[in-house]
């Protein structure tokens, strides 16, 4: 895939001479020397990263990290000390004044934490705002930014002004006026961090609803590492102004890179991090028309397992428990049990890409879990106490390695 | 001992040889040709509002009142202006009011832009605050003679002095009006590609528009604070009423003429305050403007209240 913003060894000094601070940290001096050397702040050192069409990539850092001057230095807000920041060709860095303005109107679009609405302007004006910059006639404006409120719900407001709505309203106006100029990067500061904890949620929702249909490449500044998690399909961790760590979600609350990450990620909800996948196993499974409670119990002995899946051919029949089956088998004496008079019909199912937090509910009827694909065939089971293994503690990257070579042979 | 014992400046006669020998000989046409629009204006504006009927006249007025300073200001514009026609000062107060509108015209002409230059430039503001600072403190009586010097005796020139007097209102608070809009709106306007213009016009002016009618309030009653000084170098109006009546102790005059000037200006003032209050959206109103300057945290727009 091809890379739509390219950011290569950027550096920004707050200052009357970077030279000099650039020239210090050449020298492996750090933020604070150089602070008290020479009055100068370091806004960001050596950051390089890429970022592919369709992609959401979050940074994320506390704040001071370097993040919201990152993120204006992506189009030109701030001009980088040094550096290159291409966007689909065009250097933002080292362009004139007139071709940034350009790219602004055309190639990229910003979404504020404050919302940033003009109050003197209705919400369908705000959301032309860019277009009318732009030179665009006013119906045809209008008509574009209608369709771009259309997007995010709220063409019955299109006359009323910014003060009569709600704030999560109002950012989703900043977020049509985003979309409005149809831009290929689109720029999000820490757009749900002025928001209550439900209405982010919404909002975090339907910004992953309009990406599945948009596909839009988001560069998005948060320092709440669970939003992160959620909407990042790669994160780049930044501390003062340097990057700590790239990754997916995965790879880093795996596998931090120092310490700092490390303490970042501690408190993150794992079971928002690790889906069904990461922790199935492949299933033991008994053939309804040829095994016997015997046949299930014996197995169960051997695997050390709890319960195993009926099939039934190639459907799944039911699950049978240990304590059930052995019981029947034991009051029968001599004679075979049925399967079918031992198992459970009522069973619980997911799919392998289920977040293990929506898991919860169905481990603790103490069931595995089926993992189903898209044909409703059994591809793998989640032992409950899996669940757990994987909440508490970091996994080893080998056993999901190993696990998804035993599922890829499974199908 | 003191600094005159070694050295003294005769500071009177450079000036002196400044104006008389070097300005005035050699840009007199210049100073002559800035007075003709001044004029033109002038006499437009005089044989327009001559030319309306008292009656009318006064009807617009208190519909300007009513519509933006509420009813009892309409009834205070319709009494006080019979009034005013009734003591026989009508003429001579459609004069003044021809001369205030052209000064503040004038000052809006020049101050506005010089007020957005400012803004925008920080070493603009630097020179020109003093300028201003200079403008309104130097006694009106002070410039009064190097423009009679430069420009002769009459309407024009009194509106001169008019304007230089009540120039700094407009450009202080305009510039002050546009550097409080908002930081995040700037950005955003820049980061979807805004031209400076189209951020001055789409987004800073709008948002000032309060401060700035603020501004232009202050500079109309500072302009009619100058009527009468202006009619000592030969502008008409209720300014030559008061000063005639007072040459010639006729202290019943005087006080027709004072009279009228504070008609005039309660009318005018409550009409320029409230069209700057127009508006259902918070834009920069001047008491919030001044309550940011006195607490760093408060937003320059956070009020939607009456300005001040």
């Amino acid at each position: 895939m091809t890379a739509k913003l390219k950011v290569d060894k950027v550096f920004k000094i707050f200052g009357e001479r970077p030279e000099q601070a650039l020239a210090l940290l050449a020298e492996g001096h750090n933020k604070e020397t150089i602070f008290q050397e020479t009055g100068q702040t370091i806004g960001a050192q050596d950051v390089s990263f890429e970022v592919e069409e369709g992609q959401i990539f979050v940074v994320m850092g506390l704040s001071g990290s370097g993040k919201s001057t990152l993120v204006r230095m992506l189009n030109g807000l701030i001009r980088p000390s040094s550096g290159s920041i291409v966007i689909d060709g065009d250097d933002v860095a080292s362009c004139s004044a007139s071709k940034l303005r350009d790219i602004r109107r055309n190639k990229i679009a910003m979404v504020f934490q404050h919302f940033a609405l003009f109050p003197h302007r209705t919400i369908v004006e705000n959301a032309a705002y860019g277009l009318k910059v732009k030179g665009m006639g006013a119906v045809e404006r209008r008509q574009k930014a209608m369709q771009a409120l259309d997007q995010v719900g709220l063409a019955a407001w299109a006359d009323s002004l910014p003060a009569s709505l709600s704030g999560g309203m109002q950012q989703r106006v900043g977020l049509a006026r985003g979309l409005a100029t149809e831009p290929q990067v689109l720029l999000m500061d820490e757009p749900f961090g002025a928001l209550d904890p439900l209405i982010r949620r919404e909002m975090q929702d339907e910004l992953l609803v309009l990406q599945k249909r948009l596909k839009k490449t988001i560069v998005f500044i948060t320092h709440d590492l669970n939003e992160a998690l959620l909407l990042g399909d790669k994160i780049a961790i930044m501390k003062d102004g340097m990057i700590v760590q790239v990754g997916t979600a995965q790879e880093i609350v795996a596998h931090p890179a120092d310490d700092y990450v490390a303490a970042f990620v501690a408190d993150i909800d794992r079971g928002r991090v690790f889906t069904a996948e990461t922790v199935s196993s492949e299933p033991q499974v008994m053939q309804l028309n040829s095994d016997t409670a015997g046949d299930a119990v014996k197995t169960m002995e051997d695997q050390n397992l709890n319960a195993v899946y009926v099939m039934d051919g190639e459907n799944i029949a039911g699950v049978v428990t240990y304590q059930t089956a052995a019981t029947a088998d034991r009051e029968s004496g001599s004679a075979d049990v049925h399967l079918s008079d031992v198992m459970l019909t009522e069973f619980p199912s997911t799919n392998a890409d289920t977040q293990l937090a929506d898991l919860y509910g169905a481990a603790s009827g103490g069931l595995p879990i089926a993992i189903t694909d898209s044909d409703n065939k059994l591809v793998g089971v989640v032992e409950p106490e899996a669940v757990f293994a994987q909440l508490s503690g970091p996994a080893p990257v080998s056993d999901s390695a190993e696990t998804e070579i035993e599922l890829a042979a499974v199908r | 001992m003191s600094p005159s014992d070694i050295f003294v400046i005769p500071f009177d006669d450079w000036i002196n040889t400044l104006v008389r020998g070097w300005l005035v000989p050699n840009f007199r046409p210049f100073f002559r040709a800035v007075q003709v629009p001044i004029t033109q204006v002038l006499n437009g504006l005089d044989a327009f509002f001559a030319f309306v009927p008292m009656l009318a006249m006064t009807l617009v007025f208190a519909l300007l009142a009513l519509k933006f300073a509420g009813r009892g200001m309409a009834i205070f514009t319709l009494l006080g202006f019979a009034f005013i026609d009734m003591i026989g000062l009508w003429p001579q107060t459609m004069t003044t009011l021809a001369m205030i509108v052209t000064a503040v015209l004038f000052c809006a002409v020049i101050g506005i832009p010089l007020g957005i230059l400012a803004a925008r430039n920080d070493m603009t503001w630097k020179v020109l605050r003093p300028t201003l600072d200079v403008m309104q403190t130097i006694p009106s009586f002070v410039y009064l003679v190097p423009i009679v010097m430069l420009f002769g005796v009459g309407m024009a020139p009194g509106i001169i002095a008019t304007v230089i007097f009540a120039l700094p209102p407009i450009v202080r608070l305009t510039n002050l009006g546009i550097r409080n809009v908002r930081g995040d709106l700037i950005e955003a306007a820049e980061a979807f590609g805004s031209t400076p213009l189209q951020m001055l016009i789409e987004v800073q002016l709008p948002l000032a528009m309060r401060t700035i009618m603020a501004g232009l309030n202050q500079t109309l009653m500072l302009a009619l604070s100058m009527v009468v000084i202006a009619a000592l170098i030969g502008a008409g109006g209720l300014g030559l009423v008061v000063n005639t009546g007072l040459g010639r102790l006729d202290v019943g005059q005087a006080t027709a003429g004072g009279v009228g000037i504070v008609i005039l200006a309660i009318v005018l003032d409550r009409i320029t305050q409230g069209l700057g209050d127009q508006g259902k959206v918070a834009t920069v109103s001047l008491r919030q403007t001044l309550i940011s300057m006195f607490r760093p945290g408060a937003s320059a727009s956070a009020a939607l209240g009456k300005a001040a």
